[in-house]
């Protein structure tokens, strides 16, 4: 059994909300960098040109690299074999976020009453926390600053089992060519399949935390993704929906069993300031 | 791609002889507003009262800024979704407004509106916000200051990228480009 005090946890989320706004992951980077290589529309080279730029300026004057520095989605693994001590885990969490948001300059985004007054909390709290238990002595903390863009762009549904491969194609291609800009492409979708409703939009999300270019570990799923990157790259939408060639950087799928019944397809697409900073404790 | 130096405000004669798809630099004043603002100002005007700041050949940039840090005149920022903003610029059209400055497109009846009042939407480049506002001089609040990160701003830009996305003409540099782009299945 390993101890893992609770100030240690809020500091190293403060630390993290602050890099990921204005550190673009270097994989990310790389992706971007292929993209602008690819793209064949001269005025998607500019956008792209523009964003790699952006990019290099926000790394070296740590500044961040959207206005929108998002809803702070954390990822939480936590070893079986941790005690977390010294105080309330999901506090220590949101005072992380709070100092990360507060001391770094990050814009406060987040707002209480959502249908109603909808006031700001001035600290972009309270995070969205995702809690995984594994094996193991340690605590693996991911954050993700997701931006309000592409988050709306979100789309869930559930269909017969004998749509297949086809059904969630389509699906995909649609919710892409009809998000255009606004979700800022060139994007990174990620996909859920299986599972339960709940559980599909959860691992379209989780999908998102996979580096580019780290392969799919079930051939038939890398294999799928190949071909959906493939054909949501044939949509014409390109950077910014300006038109061009290079509209998704990746897609990554995660799928889980699911009921005889069902094939429930969500999908979460991540804009191309795909930030996330993790630490492990 | 014809390219443009633009100094603000957006001259009739400029705003003629800009086309859907050109790059395009801004030099000049404009103010900013994103969604509680605009929703105020429609309101206004369906009263039939005066906005607190005359929109009339203005050019709205849909922004709301990272907070500066010490030394700084604004933090990043880079345009939201114009979409949201669709249900109230139809009226700021009817009020004089000339152009805004968005991401992503505009609805059918925004786009016919903006033929028709000889406005110009421009597209900035989302998720550029910290290169962005390397091209933004002075920044004040002029209206809604309790409305912080959202408060309506008057900006001096100067060099600021955009491209022309709806033209007088009707033409949309996002439905034009995903034509010309576009691979058949």
């Amino acid at each position: 059994m390993r101890e893992v005090h609770v100030d240690q946890i809020r500091d190293t989320v403060s630390r993290l909300c602050q890099e990921a706004a204005c550190l673009l992951p270097e994989d990310v980077v790389g992706a971007l960098e292929t993209a602008r290589e690819r793209e064949q529309s001269p005025v998607a080279v500019k956008v792209l040109d523009q964003i790699l730029d952006n990019a290099e300026l926000a790394r070296a004057e740590m500044l961040p690299l959207c206005q929108d520095t998002g809803t702070t989605i954390i990822f939480l693994d936590i070893g079986q074999d941790v005690h977390i001590t010294g105080g309330d885990l999901r506090q220590a969490l949101a005072e992380g976020v709070g100092a990360g948001y507060t001391e770094g300059f990050l814009r406060a985004s987040i707002v209480d009453r959502p249908f109603s007054a909808r006031t700001n909390t001035k600290d972009n709290t309270p995070p969205i926390v995702h809690t995984e238990i594994v094996p193991g002595e340690s605590v693996r903390i991911q954050v993700m600053p997701k931006g309000g863009g592409c988050e709306n762009m979100s789309r869930f549904t559930i269909m017969l089992p004998a749509a297949g491969k086809q059904g969630i194609t389509d699906f995909l291609l649609q919710t892409v060519d009809e998000s255009g800009g606004n979700p800022c492409p060139p994007i990174i979708a990620g996909v859920g399949v299986g599972g339960s409703a709940e559980h599909a939009m959860y691992m379209a999300k989780k999908a998102l935390t996979r580096k580019i270019g780290d392969v799919n570990p079930d051939a038939e799923e890398a294999a799928f993704e190949a071909e959906l990157l493939e054909a949501v790259n044939a949509l014409g939408v390109g950077p910014q929906a300006i038109g061009g060639t290079q509209t998704a950087l990746a897609i990554h799928m995660i799928t889980h069993p699911t009921h005889v019944a069902s094939l429930p397809v969500a999908v979460n697409l991540q804009c191309h300031s795909a930030r996330l900073k993790e630490a492990v404790l | 791609m014809a390219e443009h130096q633009i100094t603000l405000p957006l001259s009739d004669e400029v705003a003629e002889g800009l086309r859907a798809g050109d790059y395009a630099f801004l030099t000049g004043p404009v103010l900013t507003a994103r969604d509680v603002a605009h929703k105020r100002m429609a309101e206004t005007l369906a009263k039939g009262e005066p906005l607190p700041i005359d929109v009339r050949g203005e050019v709205i940039y849909y922004v709301g800024p990272t907070p500066p840090k010490p030394g700084q005149i604004i933090g990043s920022a880079g345009p939201t979704t114009a979409m949201r903003m669709d249900p109230f610029t139809i009226p700021l059209l009817e009020a004089g407004l000339k152009g805004a400055i968005g991401k992503g497109g505009r609805g059918p009846e925004v786009a016919k509106a903006l033929q028709d009042y000889r406005a110009i939407y421009f597209l900035a480049v989302g998720g550029a916000g910290a290169l962005l506002s390397r091209h933004i001089e002075a920044v004040e609040v002029v209206a809604y200051e309790d409305l912080g990160a959202e408060a309506m701003r008057r900006m001096q830009l100067n060099g600021f990228p955009v491209i022309v996305c709806n033209d007088v003409l009707g033409g949309d540099a996002l439905l034009l480009g995903k034509a010309e782009w576009r691979r058949p299945d």
